[in-house]
């Protein structure tokens, strides 16, 4: 790995897109006119001239965001093991099929005669998930991981509600995701801070002492930020439940488990999927993501409105559910990243699914094994679909996660997650996926092989690392402290 | 399968080295009493199955070209260029994440500043987030930022917004102890604001503009009153192309200014993924909610772009966070960007112009063939029309010869029978309009 095998590359300069414009250029035909011009008043319209975009011709658009990919890296440019991302192959033919005319050009608002096809589409996609977790009935409206999280907590206040007695606290353990306290202090909880044990798993005797009448439920993530199954997981929904409180499994981390585990079995109340991670739809740079939420039979009645249902033969959008939270989108999800996650679910069946758990499941503990002798590893333990190293060896050299995190960008990977969890200090949460070969999760051991050895004996690279990209180390302190939004 | 790469050899050398004898054995962690048996789903599609079952669920959907659509409320059918498609499809940008890592995301981190520039001029506001979900969830996390900024808890919100956007609202709201005052209109078809009078104990007042009828709000005058009662002034829109022609909400004293950007490049898509567009004073930066993009420097000096002004959010904040957002709408503020600078100001007004003369000229003539328009304020490219109570017999019949007639606002209204809400976009034309309303005559 001494001949770094990743190229500078081409990289082409390019101005701010307002700094290419010229007035009088166009990238867009205009239709043709065939009704008169009907002035509106001038109170309204304002000066006549229009917001104040660039103007530019067809090519200038092209050029300018053709460049700006190009200075970018996805999943398709190569190994992208972010932690807790799960950043698998995007399959092809779900693009096309999101692409089709009838799909992408419907109107939400179609009676429901004329739009059959997306109606079943979502009917079949609910029940796909609904099974795959094991629980009854699902909702895709949420339009994100997040935005399942609050729908859940939404459902979990009501249902203490509608039984006459609401509850004011949620118990979050360390190791779930960052957006969890905030989903829940959103619904109004208090969350509740509980601590990972020594094996880095959450023990039955710290939830029970925490949990009291007062106590709306748990928001757990298994497998955990840490890559570990909760071994404890029958015992704590057990006892959670046995105090009147319900289980909400953040399932940002199903890759590890389809087919594998059954969420109802262990006590899951309500669950919420990212299709944007779990079922190969991609991420957009930040989204459309999407967070289908799955609840068991008794919540079943506080899923947002409005449902699909089927009857007579048809399906038809139902508001009907005087139970419902309501409403979380204007209208029934990001449709076109169900298509994509629908798509896949066909192409993959119940063996593929199951066998792409197991693969992501072997490469991490491929990459754990291959890598433990020279990165600390906090919990030495067999891992789910993902392993946390932390810097705790490189830092007498002064070498931190960040240096490590930038050197991987000059062998040409992107970096792992770094400094989360926050449970393990300076930590690097690798997350290869099922879709990387042998080869390339090879070629990546060999780079943090080489990061290490040169953390040794010239940690100055490190320091200085990247640079093959676009530019080097950004300052992010100058960012924050004097912000530029706006061009 | 193909996306999985694994060859069994590879897979025996691998297990052997992590020191179990088959794949099973990964999950040993995993107890007995927590195993799922089997999974019951469809036996995997070969990519060619895939494609014929999906082009048969595509083809049962009524849609342009084939379908006259005259259906608007919050979901429009807008040309977009090729050019537009072309770029977002490009996988450097549809297979990245979040760009947490700056040096490896400067494409994403300008085309996103960019989307941050262009969507504030449009807006008229001097910031705007890097998107959210749609517009409507845009309008509950403006409602959430004045209720944190005023410390009061009361907001009032149009009853002339779009009703599934006021149903987000009080979804988003149920948990909290925050009311919401619904404004009546007028008989002019926009927000009636003389119940707020004298009204100091509202944190902020919501209007839509173009509102849920297509009527043009003034504005100006709303804004006017809402300060005087020290209300934030919330603006809010489910049409963005309006504000090609439309003078902007900031620029008439909006604070904060929200709304859908689907018309912007993204196609309609059974209702999502949209954009959610939010936008404010610059004094209000520390209280956005979701993702800011910042143009500062690298160590050499070089210009770019990060993520910034994190502290707000929930990976260090946890449960003070401005809001639990993560992902937002990033690939769909790009198409935005890209469709606006296809445009330019030039394009986008001519456009929105002619959206607003083609609509004009379908009113025009409706009320010409007698029916009643029964809201007299300005449109832009939707408005109500009052047909026979039983005009469904007719939409029905239009439905046979692949016109969708509208939308019937008597669910959401059940005090308007027989009025319809009808859009006309550029994708309408003239003809397709007189075809229309033959067909309502007969």
């Amino acid at each position: 790995m001494n001949d770094n095998s990743v190229a500078g590359g081409l990289i082409l300069n390019e101005k701010m897109l307002w700094e290419r414009g010229k007035k009088g250029r166009s990238g867009f035909s205009l239709p043709k006119r065939d009704v008169k011009e009907c002035l509106l008043d001038h109170e309204l319209t304002g000066s006549g001239s229009g917001p104040d975009l660039p103007d530019l011709s067809e090519i200038d658009v092209i050029r300018h965001f053709t460049r700006l990919s190009t200075w970018n890296f996805g999943i398709d440019t190569g190994l992208y093991p972010l932690g807790s991302c799960t950043m698998k192959y995007n399959p092809k033919t779900n693009e096309r099929q999101a692409a089709l005319t009838g799909l992408a050009g419907s109107h939400p608002l179609l009676p429901s005669d004329f739009s059959q096809g997306a109606l079943e589409l979502m009917f079949k996609l609910e029940q796909f998930l609904a099974e795959i977790t094991g629980l009854d009935a699902a909702t895709l409206q949420p339009g994100a991981g997040a935005h399942g999280e609050l729908s859940g907590m939404l459902m979990i206040n009501a249902w203490h509600k509608a039984k006459g007695s609401p509850r004011s606290k949620i118990i979050i353990p360390d190791t779930a995701h960052g957006t969890n306290p905030a989903s829940a202090a959103l619904c109004g909880f208090t969350p509740v801070h509980i601590l990972s044990n020594e094996k880095g798993i959450l023990s039955s005797e710290d939830v029970a002492a925490v949990m009291d009448d007062d106590t709306a439920g748990i928001m757990v993530t298994n497998p955990n930020t840490l890559g570990l199954f909760e071994e404890n997981i029958v015992q704590i929904t057990e006892l959670v439940h046995a105090k009147g409180g319900l289980v909400y499994c953040d399932g940002a981390n199903l890759n590890a488990v389809m087919g594998i585990v059954d969420m109802k079995r262990i006590g899951i109340d309500i669950m919420h999927l990212n299709l944007h991670k779990t079922f190969s739809t991609p991420h957009g740079g930040g989204g459309p993501g999407s967070g289908p939420v799955c609840v068991t039979k008794m919540l079943e009645p506080f899923l947002p409105v409005p449902r699909v249902i089927k009857k007579g033969g048809k399906y038809i959008l139902s508001e009907e559910f005087p139970n419902s939270i309501g409403r979380l989108l204007a209208f029934h999800g990001h449709f076109s990243v169900l298509v994509k996650a629908y798509s896949y679910i066909l192409s993959m069946g119940a063996e593929g699914l199951k066998k792409a758990s197991s693969l992501a499941v072997l490469n991490a503990n491929y990459i754990k094994e291959k890598l433990k002798d020279l990165f600390h590893l906090q919990f030495d333990r067999p891992c789910m679909h993902e392993v946390v190293f932390s810097d705790h060896k490189q830092e007498q050299n002064k070498i931190s996660t960040l240096d490590i995190a930038k050197r991987l960008m000059d062998f040409g990977f992107h970096p792992p997650t770094i400094y989360f969890p926050l449970v393990v200090k300076g930590a690097i949460m690798i997350e290869p996926t099922e879709t990387e070969s042998k080869d390339d999760i090879d070629s990546f051991i060999a780079a943090m092989r080489t990061i290490a050895h040169e953390a040794d004996n010239d940690p100055e690279i490190l320091r200085q690392a990247p640079s093959k990209c676009k530019v080097k180390r950004m300052d992010e302190t100058t960012a924050a402290r004097k912000p530029q939004l706006c061009g | 399968m193909r996306y999985l790469p694994h060859t069994e050899e590879e897979i025996a050398a691998m297990l052997d080295l992590v020191g179990v004898k088959r794949l099973d054995d990964l999950f040993s962690s995993i107890p007995d009493n927590c195993r799922k048996k089997s999974l019951n789903l469809p036996d995997a599609m070969t990519e060619w199955e895939l494609n014929l079952h999906m082009d048969s669920l595509a083809e049962s959907m009524a849609g342009p070209p084939a379908y006259k659509v005259f259906l608007g409320a919050g979901r429009y059918d807008h040309f977009i260029p090729a050019s537009v498609t072309h770029l977002l499809n490009r996988s450097e940008f549809v297979t990245a994440y979040t760009p947490y890592q700056p040096e490896m995301s400067q494409g994403t981190l300008q085309a996103i500043y960019e989307y941050q520039t262009l969507a504030a001029r449009l807006m008229g506001v001097d910031l705007a987030t890097a998107s959210h979900y749609d517009g409507a969830t845009a309008l509950a996390e403006a409602l959430l930022m004045a209720v944190r900024k005023t410390k009061k808890n009361k907001i009032a919100v149009s009853g002339l917004i779009h009703p599934a956007w006021l149903d987000v609202v009080n979804t988003y709201f149920a948990p909290g102890d925050c009311e919401i005052i619904r404004l009546p209109w007028t008989k002019e078809g926009r927000t009636d604001l003389s119940v707020i009078e004298k009204r100091e104990d509202l944190a902020a007042v919501a209007i839509q503009s173009p509102n849920f009828f297509g009527c043009i709000e003034d504005l100006k005058a709303a804004g006017k009153k809402i300060d005087a009662i020290k209300a934030l002034v919330i603006v809010s829109f489910t049409e963005a192309l309006a504000y090609g022609l439309l003078k902007s909400p900031g620029n008439c004293g909006a604070d904060i200014v929200c709304g859908e950007g689907q018309s912007l490049g993204l196609p309609q898509a059974f209702g999502g993924p949209g954009l959610g567009m939010l936008g404010s004073r610059s004094e209000f930066m520390r209280l956005l909610p979701g993702r800011l993009v910042g143009r500062t420097k690298d160590i050499d000096g070089m210009p770019g772009f990060v993520l910034t002004l994190a502290t707000r959010e929930q990976h260090i904040r946890r449960e003070k966070a401005t809001s639990n957002i993560c992902s937002n709408n990033s690939l769909c503020a790009l198409a935005a960007v890209i469709y606006m600078a296809s445009l330019g100001g030039t394009g986008i007004r001519q456009l929105a112009q002619l959206n607003h003369d083609k609509a004009q000229y379908l009113k025009t003539e409706l009320k010409k063939a007698g029916f009643n328009i029964p809201y007299s304020s300005p449109v832009f490219n939707e408005f109500v029309v009052e047909f026979q109570p039983d005009f469904k017999k007719i939409y029905d019949r239009l439905l046979e010869k692949k016109i969708i007639a509208g939308l019937n606002i008597e669910p959401y209204f059940p005090e308007l029978p027989g009025r319809y809400l009808l859009c006309v976009t550029e994708t309408i034309t003239k003809k397709d309009m007189d075809a229309l309303i033959k067909e309502v005559q007969l």
